[in-house]
């Protein structure tokens, strides 16, 4: 059973798709006022039943139809509504491309010390799935984008980030099809990749300390603390990581198998 | 290819050496040094057609650093063109590669910091200086000249990489310009921040990041020059 992995990817991303879809949305608090009816709170956030509310004014009844209460429900906040489902796409997008380049680099940094051909076609196929990732983290962040902040592109610190690290791994593409010969593409290749890496994350690290974003974590929005990511998207929102990245593993195999293949096929009909 | 690059000490006088050869070498060919020159006057003068004056101070800003990054592009693509292959293997026999990169780009910083100062004074020539009335001219200054060295501590190994893949004006431009992005944010926000009369205390953060990535830029330069320079 080595494949577990595989299996477990896939169970995850079924289970995300299903509750991440599938589960109502509902307010945090439900103010039942004896004359303007239920007043529904989407922006507060429930600390307990500690008896002292937010009103400035003491409030009637309190009916909390809230997320603590009922038996499984996601936060409806004004602004994201359903849109905070696309948390277990988006976000994960991201995670999963890291991971890509990092076994893309780390197969660089193997090229560069045995010049093994079989260490660049990991280095490769990495970034290809890598890219693939990068393509649907910026398709659901625009979507997202639009729905949330009014436009399907924001000038916005991680978009930036976002579209230099695009920007670079099509430069990686661009790099190894201008050279003919095999290996000197594969060498050249890998300086660029570990070149570029390391740039690439101190960027990622200096870039939102230059400047607010839109983004949660960023200039006053609230990152993952106990008011943005709520217990319940939390429990779907980390197997959606953990699935997502397994899912980014195995394609990534299976890039490389068929790149290995082609070689092989290639080499055949030389011969 | 084992113990490929030999794990020895920098070597200072070497590195000298090699600075006045490019420096020997530039000074003969004196039609690069005009051709870059050219270059900035007529990117200016067409920005000076374009906008006819008083421009606000962003704009003045953003294209003054974009006219600059353009003219270094221009002035590094060439740095590695000369090196055909008779040359290299020369070299190769004397000196040892991480030599050359250190030299190349130390001389590649000399030559950004002429060709920023002279594009700063063209363009304060032709597009007016009206907006260095109310700035911090020394943090200005300083960093135009940090922004200008360093492009070229990212370029020279992006310069070598196009140079060996055989391409070099265009795949330079390619390769370089996301990893001078990160570079060329911060010192544009630094050098907005000067022109707005802003205490050094609020400019030096982007400054010292803009020196961290060219430390850093240097020393993947210096690790990874030497698997470029084989064949």
């Amino acid at each position: 059973m080595r494949h577990w992995w595989k299996a477990l990817g896939i169970a995850l991303l079924f289970g995300v798709v299903l509750l991440g879809l599938r589960t109502p949305l509902s307010p945090a608090l439900v103010h039942q006022d004896p004359e303007a009816g239920p007043i529904t709170l989407y922006d507060a956030f429930w600390t307990g039943a500690t008896g002292s509310g937010i009103a400035e004014t003491p409030c009637g009844p309190m009916v909390v139809r809230a997320n603590t209460l009922e038996p499984f429900r996601f936060p409806h906040r004004s602004l994201l509504n359903e849109s905070v489902r696309n948390l277990f796409f988006h976000v994960p997008m991201w995670f999963a491309m890291m991971v890509l380049m990092t076994i893309s680099v780390v197969h660089s940094v193997r090229y560069l010390r045995g010049y093994d051909l079989a260490q660049d076609d990991g280095a490769l196929s990495a970034a290809h799935v890598g890219l693939l990732f990068a393509v649907l983290g910026l398709v659901t962040g625009s979507i997202w984008a639009r729905v949330t902040w009014g436009g399907w592109w924001t000038d916005d610190t991680k978009l930036n980030g976002a579209a230099v690290t695009t920007l670079i791994y099509c430069a990686y593409l661009v790099l190894r099809g201008s050279v003919p010969d095999e290996r000197k593409a594969a060498r050249l290749a890998a300086v660029y990749n570990i070149f570029a890496y390391v740039l690439m994350v101190v960027f990622l690290m200096v870039l939102p300390r230059l400047s607010d974003s839109l983004h949660p974590g960023n200039g006053g929005n609230p990152a993952f603390n106990q008011y943005d990511l709520d217990d319940r998207l939390r429990l779907v929102f980390y197997p959606a990581v953990l699935g997502w990245i397994l899912l980014a593993t195995w394609a990534y195999t299976l890039a490389r198998r068929t790149r290995h293949l082609q070689t092989l096929l290639h080499h055949a009909h030389d011969a | 290819m084992e113990g490929y690059p030999p794990r020895d000490a920098m070597r200072p006088k070497e590195i000298i050496g090699l600075v006045q050869l490019e420096v020997a070498l530039d000074l003969r060919q004196k039609a690069s040094w005009a051709g870059m020159l050219l270059y900035t006057v007529s990117a200016v003068y067409l920005c000076y057609l374009g906008v006819r004056g008083g421009l606000p101070l962003p704009t003045w800003n953003a294209l003054f650093w974009t006219v600059l990054l353009f003219a270094a592009f221009n002035a590094l693509a060439r740095s590695f063109q000369r090196e055909d292959a008779g040359r290299q293997i020369y070299l190769h026999t004397l000196v040892d590669p991480r030599s050359v990169v250190l030299a190349r780009t130390l001389y590649n910083m000399a030559v950004m910091l002429v060709l920023s100062l002279l594009t700063l004074a063209v363009y304060v020539l032709m597009l007016g200086g009206a907006v260095l009335d109310e700035a911090q001219v020394g943090v200005f200054l300083l960093s135009v000249v940090l922004g200008g060295t360093g492009f070229a501590t990212v370029l020279t190994l992006i310069a070598a990489i196009a140079a060996r893949a055989g391409n070099g004006m265009g795949l330079t431009a390619i390769l370089g310009f996301p990893l001078v992005l990160p570079l060329l944010l911060s010192v544009m926000r630094a050098s907005k921040l000067a022109l707005d009369g802003m205490p050094w205390s609020i400019t030096s953060t982007y400054l010292l990041w803009l020196v961290l990535i060219d430390v850093l830029a240097l020393a993947l330069a210096y690790l990874l020059f030497p698997y470029l320079w084989r064949d």
